[in-house]
């Protein structure tokens, strides 16, 4: 199955990825592997959605203090 | 030698330590760390007031301080910092408490999180976000933020705390999706509706 379709990737292997990519570098076959799943799957960009935000949100909290 | 009456500007310091004091716990997660990381940042304050004079957010040049001493403080306990509590909750993937089918897809679509950048302005919304990282298990919660409010990259906490990228990484990943989790209850679950 996996030498049959090497860029074949479940939701739950994705939602792993993209969680992995906030922290180091993907390499080229896992990035290309989630960029194919994120084009054909309606849940996973959902939750790439909910790890963008996160992102953002700990940005603004460190600039957030200055305001207080 | 008279008492000295504090300056303006050890009053402004003084003025300032519980609010460091709320960051230095948040990332040691140990009182007694926080207070040392803390009352060495004021000291260092102290010794240089010229080095301030140029700068217009006493806030933002003693949280610079203050994350010096921080670093400094976890490198001298790397063992400590990173010991893990071990208990079982600690080390179970989050990603087996999100609703995935047996063939690895997921079972429902995650929440629509609606408007993130309205809900970005919003006190409340850093208020859970704070809380919901102090909610964090201690090890997973340092390294956290050591990545998200030290900015440290993966390889330089690495480095500072003698760790394997396998074990930093396993350590993120089951962080990041905690606070995933603690958001999509207690925040974007509460949010109206679009």
């Amino acid at each position: 199955m996996t030498a049959a379709y090497p860029f074949r990737r479940t939701c739950k292997e994705v939602s792993a990825l993209l969680i992995a990519r906030e922290d180091r570098e993907l390499p080229l076959s896992e990035r290309l592997a989630l960029r194919l799943h994120l084009a054909m799957c309606q849940a996973c960009p959902r939750f790439e959605r909910q790890v963008l935000t996160m992102r953002n949100a700990m940005k603004q909290w460190r600039n957030y203090g200055d305001d207080e | 030698m008279p008492p000295q009456i504090p300056t303006d500007f050890e009053q402004q310091l003084v003025e300032q330590r519980s609010y460091l004091m709320r960051f230095a716990r948040l990332q040691l997660r140990n009182d007694a760390w926080a207070e040392d990381a803390v009352s060495e940042t004021i000291l260092a304050a102290l010794a240089r007031p010229q080095a301030f004079e140029a700068r217009s957010q006493l806030k933002t040049w003693l949280v610079g301080i203050l994350k010096h001493k921080i670093i400094d403080s976890m490198r001298q306990r790397q063992r400590e910092v990173t010991l893990d509590s071990g208990s079982d909750d600690d080390s179970a993937d989050p990603l087996e408490h999100m609703a995935f089918k047996a063939d690895g897809h997921f079972a429902e679509k995650p929440a629509d999180w609606g408007n993130p950048e309205q809900d970005l302005k919003s006190r409340q919304f850093f208020a859970i976000l704070e809380a919901c990282t102090d909610k964090l298990p201690a090890v997973q919660g340092r390294l956290f933020l050591m990545r998200e409010w030290l900015e440290l990259s993966s390889d330089e906490i690495c480095k500072e705390l003698a760790l394997t990228p396998t074990n930093l990484y396993v350590q993120l990943h089951r962080a990041r999706l905690r606070l995933r989790e603690c958001l999509d209850l207690n925040w974007f679950a509460q949010a109206p509706m679009p």
